[in-house]
């Protein structure tokens, strides 16, 4: 990932969430998959770490957008989820601005978590792994586009 | 001045150890994947493969790195420990953390010219146990438990040829090293036994209207309000109702944090600065690292006018657990 890039911290207005929480949430939940599986694809995700997710249920709730998205992952894919009948195994809870500072590795998830702008609720030691692996990825080093040279 | 000491940055992943590489770490301390080290937790730390790559990039870069083989070999499974540490050897680290005097008498026995350091695990407070060492295992390292004031650091460097490592930065705990059992009383396991202190499975987070409960074994460690900062549950930080008052009755979360007494530490000939947290993220590494190595750059480029900026404090601040930073035992009235 470029870290470049700042990400300050920042909400969305309320009525965003309010809004988006009428919206479908189908496709930014196949959005996530699809980039997970991508993700996976690419043997970004260390396959010794994939087992202990088999058949977990996760979900991913944008505080700030009312987005959420929950998926499991079965047979080696990532799935949507779209009717989940029981309660997640791991679920986080995040502003937008908290879940890009991570992405961007601007943010350290402890951080995050200990001044309660991450919220993790379910079984701790998965949630330890899920961050582990997010930690460890070596994220290809994207060509620079012509946009995004300093000037 | 005294040579400038080496900055000792923590990684538990390939990405953590190029962060710390490239914002300036001297060495980078690293473990393998199982229980021969303290931060045994899951996804974290290095397999043979990731260790190799790790390794070449520091070296490529002209940077060390130490392993840590800092847990006690458990009964009837001691060639594990022994394993590690010929793995470690084949595979060309620049010194292995030992706290286990078993461990370095089979280390220094098997393989003479390597460099062994001794770990803070290893809970050596005074010189006499580290000649101790010294003499018997070649120990050419010693980190410092962190229970010394810095005179008595300075003492220890006085009377002793063996290198001294210090903590500078990082999460405080009850700091009876290398000897804690308190994670054991709650759930049977701690990091001397599996390598880790309050293992995760064990720890539930419950969020309920207006509060959120942390339990580990189910044995309740603390209550947040919604907008109160919260730490992770181990029995030393926790609130306890003590006759009658519920308050941190152990120790309260905190970190320490050196750079106010930087100079003090270069003056009495500290040979190496080690930051905590090999199971923090790679963002956390490049903090900790830039703003250690920036203070640490002006004290050799401005000597006597060095003083600590904001900005850095404010980095460290950031990634602190607790909302507060201490000198921890350094500047401590009392022995």
């Amino acid at each position: 990932m470029n870290a470049q890039v700042t990400v300050p911290k920042f909400r969305l207005p309320s009525f965003i969430a309010r809004l988006g929480g009428r919206l479908p949430q189908w496709p930014h939940t196949l959005t996530l998959v699809a980039a997970l599986n991508a993700a996976q694809k690419m043997k970004l995700l260390p396959a010794s770490e994939l087992a202990p997710l088999e058949d977990k249920l996760f979900r991913v709730r944008v505080l700030d957008t009312g987005g959420e998205a929950t998926y499991t992952y079965r047979d080696g894919l990532f799935r949507p989820v779209f009717r989940p009948e029981r309660e997640p195994d791991l679920a986080f809870a995040a502003d937008l601005s908290a879940y890009l500072q991570l992405l961007t590795r601007q943010e350290d998830p402890d951080t995050l978590f200990f001044k309660r702008e991450l919220e993790i609720t379910g079984d701790t030691e998965l949630g330890l792994i899920v961050k582990n692996m997010l930690d460890a990825i070596e994220w290809p080093s994207l060509p620079r586009l012509p946009l995004t040279t300093p000037h | 001045m005294n040579q400038l000491p080496d900055l000792v940055c923590p990684a538990g992943s390939l990405p953590a150890l190029r962060a710390a590489v490239d914002n300036g770490a001297d060495a980078v301390y690293l473990g393998y994947r199982n229980d021969t080290n303290a931060r045994n937790f899951p996804g974290l730390n290095f397999d043979a493969k990731n260790m190799a790559e790790g390794i070449r990039y520091a070296h490529g870069k002209g940077r060390e790195i130490l392993l840590a083989i800092n847990t006690f070999a458990q009964a009837g499974r001691v060639g594990d420990w022994q394993q590690a540490i010929d793995a470690a050897v084949d595979q060309g680290v620049d010194a292995i953390i030992l706290a286990d005097v078993g461990l370095l008498d089979y280390a220094c026995k098997r393989h003479p010219h390597q460099r062994l350091h001794l770990s803070v695990q290893g809970s050596a407070t005074s010189y006499e146990a580290i000649n101790f060492c010294q003499r018997e295992f070649g120990v050419r390292r010693a980190v410092l438990p962190r229970v010394l004031t810095l005179p008595q650091v300075e003492q220890v460097i006085q009377n002793t040829t063996v290198e001294i490592e210090v903590f500078g930065f990082g999460s405080l705990c009850v700091m009876n090293e290398g000897r804690c059992w308190l994670s054991s009383y709650a759930c049977g396991e701690s990091p001397n036994t599996v390598g880790a202190c309050s293992p995760a499975r064990y720890v539930k987070w419950d969020k309920q209207p207006g509060r959120m409960d942390t339990r580990l074994n189910g044995v309740l460690i603390d209550r947040f309000g919604d907008d109160e900062p919260a730490g992770y549950p181990t029995l030393c930080k926790g609130r306890f109702e003590v006759a009658g008052e519920t308050y941190y009755a152990l120790e309260e979360p905190t970190s320490l944090n050196v750079l106010p007494i930087l100079p003090e530490i270069i003056k009495i000939g500290v040979r190496a600065i080690k930051v905590e947290g090999r199971q923090r993220s790679p963002a956390y590494v490049t903090q900790v690292t830039r703003t250690l190595r920036a203070a640490l750059d002006a004290l050799r480029d401005g000597g006597e006018r060095y003083h600590v900026k904001p900005a850095w404090q404010a980095e460290l601040a950031k990634v602190s657990e607790g909302s507060q930073a201490t000198l921890g035992a350094y500047n401590r009235p009392w022995r």
